[in-house]
């Protein structure tokens, strides 16, 4: 059998789990035990099948499902590949953990989550093997619905069931931007097969129509400003294994579509398609990550940190778009090989945090910052493993998220040689931008992990926290040895992200790499620039023992135990800590003109001072809001023509049969 | 295989690094203590703290996790390698091409967020807002500092901070503006990353102005001792980088051992002086409000954006 045929079957295998799920509806131990691990087998098996058909050629298939004569065409390449490996590895690691997360009597049964939870599942990994317009809209669309229904798991809650909606809206208004770029893309030719398309010749402004409308029906799926408010909203209100599929792995569909539209289906590309894309990065980047910095709630924390990411994507797929549309070819695959890089290892890092919040909910019930502290003690844990999660999302060398940021500031690094004088001169400015945006992910994630994990409990009940599960452990185990793994060992991956840009754009950065050593990563030349994570860990591991050996044989190791000594003051409490406002306040303050602040502050004389603060967006007030309300207004005024009288109704429909009579007659 | 030479050159930065690295603390206050008119503590005296420190047990807090034991020993690790990446005697170094001027910046802000970790484990008022303030002074400097850094790899067509340096030394004599620009705002991350006036001042015990101190307030013995010398490792590599990017005559080459002995003289002699300025520099200044220090900061990344451009538009 070809791979395909092995891909269809396990994500067969899905979807039987899921009516499986049906089955035993509210049997909770019996999903938990059985079905959400063989998932998470199924997940292992189609990453292990995704890696070996990503060496090999593409495979195409057609399946006798949907309308008439219109059955659906699947294709798997390297691009589709690449991405069932990423939903694959990461799918495993949050199956596993979900299996010992989802419990009795959290809203939704456990066996319809189940259902919807896998159907997820398949209806990605389906969305990047289409290979018709019709079959990538249906599959586009059981992702959004199943995903919206898995959001609303617990719908008993307002605030759950409002981010829903809101989610499903911009997912809808994004789908209809997908739609109307396959009618440009199919060319009047009324055949919406991808191999159509690839075949049609745009004319530039046809070209760029679908490319915008590809940006914007992508970029609400992805988060990408203005576009990124249900981002916010909708993760944090799933349940957490369904927070990190869907931070971890759907947005990356998103990427999927906007490089399978812009490289494969449209054949040139523009330059300023380039600039758009890293001008929309830069501002989501910036943006998400000083929004995640003055978060209190530990996922919405976790999700502007995954608009930031989406953000820095999109800037290595814009300037990857920029050199090739300029027939710099090594340079696009340099930029787009550090996105790719990114796809996975923000796949693995962001997953494993959001997990890590859904441990530290079900221990203590609590996902606000200000009441949790002091943790590692209670969840040692889930607190090591978050912790590597933390520096990887930090970009701190050794591990899998400083590899992506160092390729796409040495692609940066290149941008001098382009042809065009506007751009030399802006590209610097957002080098220092991403500089900065890296450094200020750094700020938000120490925050996160030192607000949680470290210092003393802020609540009482915090002291009886349990440790995650062992099923817990093993999916944390998996994601965080995924960060460790892609961080120490780039040069195989890049062999992998190497055919994807192959297939994009003709050429890839692997063998560069591979004639450079496998110790060293060098994607150029040696004398430009190199990194080794091997041998940095190996030196600073080598470094932290000797001093620890020496320390220990030179001098006495005594150590003592007793009550912290904070100059000297003895009466401490838990409340005297930094707490999550506190910590995000240098930011708050200077970074004040981007965000919408209510702050209500104690006099000093009130009986029960109250300090109260709200940090809320721009945009929704000067974009969505006026928008909202203008819709209210045309349909208040639609309404109007409802008298709830059937006479009326006949009176209307009498009319309209006149005016079409009168149109017949004047013709 | 390393050849001999680069072996040599290698392991002799390093030991020069952790050796004379306390030296150059001791000498900067003895400057300062001249300059402004106080009886100077010896030179050695660095070496004396540091050999009681160790000699003291080490008093831990018992809400400690082991992140807060790890940390010393990570930050001195990260600070190990920095000075073995930095060239400052040779630019022959086999560890070179491990880590590049990016993974560089990364290995400060490694050391950077686990100190601040270790000083909110303990959950004391003073240990999270010295971490507050850490990692503030530090998002605004690691990106100034790497657009530093980018100026010259941009000169030198590499990011490798050993192949800058070979680069910059060995070429015919020339001024380059983006260069004195990059190093106005290097000198400035330096002054921050390093804690010194007009940022922050070692020296001080003040509650409410301390900022690299609040971090290390819960530490003692061993732990103290380690982050101490790890803090002279870093200033000492901050002035060496410096030296480097921007004096880089009398640096060895690859393959040259008799330039190494011309070398250390010259570094010694480079480093005194620099220390003279840095103690001038916290002589004449004035340690400003914490408020003022995002818009010092923002002045370096500035500088260090139109250092880039000025490379970029007049290609010098």
């Amino acid at each position: 059998m070809a791979h395909l045929d092995w891909i269809l079957v396990l994500v067969g295998g899905w979807l039987g789990l899921g009516l499986l799920g049906i089955l035993a509806l509210r049997h909770t131990d019996f999903v938990a035990r059985v079905l959400f691990p063989a998932g998470a087998a199924i997940a292992l098996g189609l990453a292990a099948i995704a890696l070996s058909a990503l060496f090999d050629d593409p495979e195409t298939a057609v399946l006798p499902l949907g309308l008439p004569n219109l059955p659906f065409h699947l294709r798997l390449d390297g691009l589709s590949a690449y991405f069932l490996l990423v939903i694959g590895a990461a799918g495993a690691g949050i199956s596993v953990f979900a299996a010992g997360y989802f419990r009795q009597g959290e809203g939704t049964p456990p066996g319809l989550l189940c259902l919807e939870y896998h159907v997820f599942l398949a209806s990605m990994a389906l969305v990047v093997l289409a290979d018709d317009a019709y079959a990538f809209m249906v599959m586009w669309e059981t992702m959004a619905l199943s995903s919206f229904f898995l959001v609303t798991a617990n719908h008993r809650v307002p605030a759950i069931r409002q981010a829903g909606f809101l989610y499903l809206l911009v997912a809808h208004i994004g789908a209809i931007a997908i739609l109307l770029c396959f009618g440009v893309l199919q060319a009047n030719t009324g055949d919406y097969s991808f191999a159509n398309m690839r075949a049609q010749s745009l004319s530039p402004l046809w070209a760029s129509a679908a490319f915008l409308l590809a940006t914007f029906g992508f970029g609400a799926k992805a988060g990408i400003l203005p576009l990124h408010v249900w981002l916010p909203e909708a993760h944090p209100a799933a349940p957490s294994p369904v927070s990190a599929l869907m931070s971890g792995v759907m947005l990356k569909t998103a990427i999927y579509g906007i490089l399978r539209i812009g490289f494969d289906l449209l054949n040139a590309q523009l330059w300023w398609w380039g600039a758009l894309l890293l001008a929309l990065g830069l501002a989501t980047a910036l943006f998400g990550v000083v929004f995640s910095a003055v978060q209190t709630d530990m996922k919405r924390l976790l999700a502007y940190s995954s608009i930031e990411n989406i953000g820095l994507l999109f800037v290595g797929i814009g300037l990857g778009v920029l050199f090739n549309a300029y027939g710099m070819h090594a340079l696009s695959a340099l930029a787009l090989t550090a996105a790719l890089y990114h796809v996975i290892s923000h796949a693995f890092f962001k997953s494993l945090l959001f997990l890590g919040t859904g441990s530290v909910l079900h221990a203590t019930g609590e996902r606000s910052l200000g009441k949790l502290g002091g943790l590692m003690r209670r969840m040692p844990w889930v607190g090591w493993l978050v912790l590597i999660g933390v520096l990887a999302s930090s970009g701190l060398p050794p591990l899998s998220g400083f590899v992506a940021e160092w390729l796409l500031l040495q692609s940066f690094l290149f941008t001098t040689e382009l042809p065009n004088s506007f751009l030399n001169m802006l590209v610097p400015v957002v080098a220092a931008a991403i500089a900065l945006v890296a450094a200020l992910a750094g700020y938000a994630m120490v925050k996160f992990f030192g607000v949680i994990f470290l210092g003393q409990p802020r609540e009482a009940k915090l002291a009886e926290a349990q440790d995650a599960s062992l099923l817990e452990r093993a999916g944390l185990i998996w994601l965080a040895s995924g960060c460790v793994v892609l961080g120490l060992f780039p040069v195989p991956l890049i062999g992998a992200i190497d055919r994807v840009t192959q297939l994009l754009i003709g050429t890839g950065i692997a063998s560069t790499v591979r004639n450079n050593g496998w110790l060293l990563l060098a994607p150029t030349t040696l004398e430009r620039a190199s990194y080794s994570p091997l041998i940095f860990l190996a030196v600073t591991c080598l470094a932290v023992l000797l001093a620890v050996l020496l320390v220990h044989r030179l001098y006495h190791g005594r150590v003592r135990f007793a009550p912290p000594w904070d100059c000297g003051y003895p009466a401490q409490t838990a409340r005297m800590q930094d707490t999550a406002e506190g910590f995000g306040q240098p930011i708050r303050q200077i970074f004040e003109p981007f965000i919408r602040m209510r702050r209500e502050l104690p006099s000093p004389f009130d009986e029960k001072p109250i300090y109260h603060v709200r940090i809320e967006d721009h945009l929704w007030h000067w974009l969505y809001l006026p928008i909202a309300r203008t819709t209210e207004r045309f349909a208040r005024l639609v309404g109007r023509l409802q008298q709830g009288r059937i006479a009326i109704y006949l009176l209307y429909s009498f009319l309209t049969l006149l005016v079409l009579l009168l149109v017949v007659v004047a013709k | 295989m390393i050849p001999l030479s680069g072996f040599v050159s290698q392991l002799l930065e390093i030991i020069l690094a952790l050796a004379f690295a306390p030296l150059l603390t001791g000498w900067v206050n003895q400057c300062r203590a001249w300059l402004q008119n106080r009886s100077a503590p010896g030179l050695l005296q660095p070496y004396r703290a540091l050999h009681k420190l160790f000699n003291k047990e080490s008093v831990v807090a018992e809400s400690a996790s082991p992140i807060f034991r790890i940390a010393p020993y990570i930050v001195f690790g990260c600070m190990a390698l920095v000075c073995a990446i930095a060239p400052t005697l040779s630019t022959d170094l086999p560890l070179a091409p491990a880590a590049d001027t990016i993974a560089l910046v990364g290995l400060f802000a490694l050391a950077r967020v686990f100190i601040s970790l270790a000083a909110m484990d303990i959950g004391t008022s003073f240990g999270t807002l010295g971490a507050r303030r850490e990692m503030l002074i530090g998002f605004l400097a690691e990106p100034a500092l790497l657009m530093v850094l980018f100026s010259a790899s941009l000169i030198t067509q590499s990011t490798s901070l050993a192949n800058i340096v070979e680069t910059l030394a060995h070429q015919p004599f020339a001024i380059y503006p983006s260069l004195a620009v990059a190093g106005v705002a290097f000198t400035f991350v330096a002054l921050a990353e390093n804690a010194r006036v007009p940022v922050d001042n070692p020296a001080t015990h003040l509650e409410l102005t301390m900022i690299h101190e609040a971090l290390i307030l819960e530490y003692s013995g061993r732990h103290l001792a380690l982050i101490e010398w790890a803090a002279a490792l870093k200033l000492f590599a901050y002035s060496c980088i410096g030296l480097a990017l921007f004096f880089p005559w009398g640096i060895a080459g690859a393959g040259t051992p008799l330039a190494m002995i011309v070398a250390i003289p010259v570094l010694l002699a480079k480093l005194a002086i620099g220390g003279v300025l840095l103690a001038l520099i916290e002589t004449i200044n004035a340690k400003m409000r914490l408020f003022r220090v995002p818009e010092f900061l923002a002045t370096a990344f500035l500088l260090a954006v139109i250092a880039l451009l000025v490379h970029v538009l007049l290609g010098a």
